[in-house]
């Protein structure tokens, strides 16, 4: 396994605190629960190892504030 | 969000100045993959947008950007498209912007059918000055102007375009995001007047007013009530009610209007 | 020189400036139709294709100004033509051209208003609207012909002053200078001096919009396609083109707006002189208005009265120095026009009491007669 790929696995998703708004929007709808919110409201993660790559918090965060790595399981 | 769509944004202006929740930003997320697609080369596209907050986004876009005053994007973008037909030229408006203030300026650009890719974001209502009702606020939705709830017909802003003689006219929403990409994508490709609805949300003034609850809510509604217009026809007229119908809903080959009018330059220099 | 060197033409008012475009290289114009202005865009909408440049009729006055501007940001020279009501619609993208900086020209043939008011007979009622039509503090441009020749010339300078100061410039006629029919000699190309946008300079790194050159404040202003992704807004902005809400950014962009303008009088402000080192009385006239002023004083100059002329071919900016030079030799100023004293205050304030001032205001369509002119200067003399 490549440093790329533990990495990826140990951290599917990255959130830019910076641009998050705390809107909700991706811990709401993620299906399995990967993101939680912080005490600001802003996304954290918190169950890396039930990311399925499925995108939906990537594709609808507003803010452009998170990125997950690697492709759909 | 994707290294690949990082380039056609101004990062160091973000984050941009939506609300928490606001779906405009995923919005335009789906217009720069589209842009991505359709392999639009950043020096030769123009970004149009009147005033208002979806009008907003041209300032976070890495393009030639014309943010311009309110309602009268259309006829900006129509000044810049026929000085120099090689450049492409998209607008972004909202449902203010472009179908109150500015709804003549659409339904003549339709008319002409010249090559603009409108992109128009639909949130129900003004949101940059604070929550009033909009041409497209359903019957009934509470605003700060219609405390009692609005009691005029919104339009039905795709029926309008196609009328008015728009050769590609789609809808979709900010829930569907890989849907509205291709109906951008599509919009991109036709050599005409393009027109896209986007559904997008308000949370902090249409939501709040109307108890639509938070941002997500608001995003599985749309889920919801939102409809393809395959999925449409199969369903009788009982089914349908409430529901919006996305997709392509309209596309016709029509000359365009700045080919048009090279043929005269054409045919005036041939003298 | 033979005879068929000589380009003179029967041209209307209307039709001189349409061709003066087209002899200053207007690449883009986009028109609604309106009387008493309307000659200009059907001019054009002939003769545009024929020089390669597009013609377009908006669906209305606010999308015509929007367009030209959208144009002018290609590189496009452009201009757009109308009366009254259509400048009243105008005024929001006017604004929009100066804060943006985009060149451009917009000619108003002055008819009498207010409202739709008596078309379409003659008035300067939109001397003050072309100052401070558009809201908010802004310097302006405006030029006002008197003759058919002038039409084609000031609308040649009108272009130069546009792409030199990067701003919409005004041509002013009115009804009876649009309509009238005269001789016009056609220059000759590069007899009139043709002026073309400052650019920034070829492999510009870090080109910043709206940052202006020191010795003249004008930004070079590249076009949408060159290759330079700029942001144009008519929100208040700094030198990137993005906007901003600091106050001393807001305010430094609103006095360079002006500095510019100011910078450039030399350039801008025009008047003519007419025998006025003697004069007891001085007519300050523009427009239509002049001739009549040009007629009086050549009959009170028979009957020895001492009558000069300043005629105003640049209104705005004011030429407050020229009305002052003139107001300290002369015991009296008549200003005719035809509106309720729109510039005569202006002259009134301008001369800070050293010479007495006298308006006629014709505010009935009718043109003011030299009979009107002599009355008056028997009156003050």
């Amino acid at each position: 396994m490549s440093m790329n790929a533990v990495k990826e696995q140990l951290e599917p998703v990255v959130v830019n605190l910076a641009w998050c708004k705390g809107c909700g929007i991706c811990y709401s709808l993620c299906p399995t629960k990967v993101l939680s919110s912080n005490e600001l409201g802003k996304s954290i993660v918190s169950e890396p190892n039930k990311c399925t790559r499925c995108k939906i918090c990537e594709n609808h965060c507003p803010d452009y504030a998170i990125t997950v790595m690697g492709v759909k399981k | 969000m994707l290294a690949h769509l990082e380039k056609y944004f101004r990062t160091e202006r973000l984050p941009h100045i939506w609300c928490p929740g606001c779906a405009n930003g995923i919005i335009v997320k789906s217009l720069v993959e589209a842009i991505d697609k359709a392999g639009l080369d950043q020096d030769k596209t123009v970004i149009v947008s009147g005033i208002g907050c979806s009008s907003r986004a041209p300032g976070y876009l890495n393009f030639n950007t014309l943010h311009t005053t309110h309602g009268r994007a259309i006829a900006f973008a129509t000044g810049v498209k026929l000085a120099n037909p090689e450049l492409n030229v998209i607008v972004v408006t909202g449902d203010g912007d472009g179908t109150s203030i500015g709804g003549n300026h659409l339904i003549h650009g339709a008319r002409r059918n010249i090559d603009l890719t409108v992109l128009l974001f639909n949130n129900s209502i003004y949101g940059m000055t604070g929550g009033q009702y909009s041409p497209m606020s359903p019957q009934g939705a509470k605003a700060t102007t219609s405390p009692y709830g609005n009691i005029e017909r919104p339009f039905d802003i795709c029926n309008l375009v196609t009328a008015s003689g728009a050769s590609y006219v789609a809808r979709g929403n900010s829930y569907h995001t890989s849907q509205l990409t291709n109906l951008i994508y599509q919009g991109l490709q036709n050599k005409g007047f393009s027109f896209i609805e986007a559904i997008s949300t308000c949370p902090v003034y249409f939501g709040r007013k109307n108890k639509l609850g938070r941002p997500a809510d608001m995003l599985k509604m749309q889920k919801e009530f939102c409809i393809s217009k395959e999925a449409a026809e199969k369903m009788s007229a009982e089914e349908k009610a409430g529901k919006v119908i996305t997709g392509v809903l309209h596309y016709a080959e029509l000359p365009e209007y700045t080919e048009q009018y090279q043929k005269i330059v054409d045919k005036c220099q041939r003298r | 020189m033979t005879v068929t060197d000589i380009k003179a033409k029967l041209m209307q008012g209307n039709q001189a400036c349409a061709e003066g475009a087209i002899y200053a290289g207007i690449n883009f114009y986009a028109g609604y139709p309106i009387t008493p202005s309307t000659e200009i865009a059907e001019v054009l909408a002939e003769r545009m294709p024929e020089e390669g440049g597009k013609f377009i009729q908006m669906e209305d006055e606010i999308a015509s100004m929007a367009a030209i501007v959208g144009a002018s940001l290609t590189g496009a020279k452009t201009m757009t033509a109308t009366s009254g009501p259509g400048f009243s619609l105008k005024q929001e993208n006017f604004g929009y051209g100066i804060v943006a900086e985009t060149p451009c020209v917009v000619v108003n043939v002055q008819r009498l208003g207010p409202s739709t008011g008596g078309p379409t007979a003659p008035a300067q009622g939109d001397m003050m609207q072309a100052r401070w039509g558009t809201h908010g503090d802004h310097p302006v441009i405006a030029l006002c012909p008197s003759t058919v020749q002038e039409c084609f010339d000031l609308t040649v300078k009108a272009f130069n002053l546009a792409e030199e100061f990067r701003t919409p410039v005004l041509l002013l006629l009115d009804e009876v200078i649009g309509h009238m029919r005269e001789r016009v000699f056609v220059p000759q190309p590069g007899e009139l001096e043709v002026v073309d946008r400052i650019k920034p300079e070829a492999g510009t790194q870090n080109y910043l919009a709206y940052q202006p050159v020191d010795s003249t404040l004008v930004p070079p202003m590249a076009s949408f396609g060159d290759g330079y992704r700029f942001h144009v807004t008519g929100l208040l902005h700094d030198e990137t083109g993005f906007p901003t809400n600091n106050s001393e950014v807001m305010g430094s962009l609103i006095e360079r707006l002006h500095q510019k303008i100011e910078r450039g009088r030399e350039k801008i402000v025009i008047v003519e002189e007419i025998d006025i080192d003697d004069a007891d009385v001085v007519i300050i006239a523009y427009g239509c208005v002049a001739r009549s002023a040009q007629k009086a004083q050549k009959m009170a100059r028979k009957k020895g009265q001492k009558v000069g002329i300043l005629r105003l071919i640049t209104v705005w900016p004011f030429p407050e120095e020229e009305v002052l030079r003139v107001a300290e030799k002369a015991k009296a100023l008549i200003v005719p026009e035809m509106n309720r004293g729109q510039i005569k205050d202006v002259v009134q304030s301008a001369v800070v009491g050293k010479a007495e001032v006298y308006g006629i205001g014709n505010v009935d369509g009718e043109m003011v007669s030299p009979c009107q002119i002599l009355a008056k200067i028997e009156e003050v003399l």
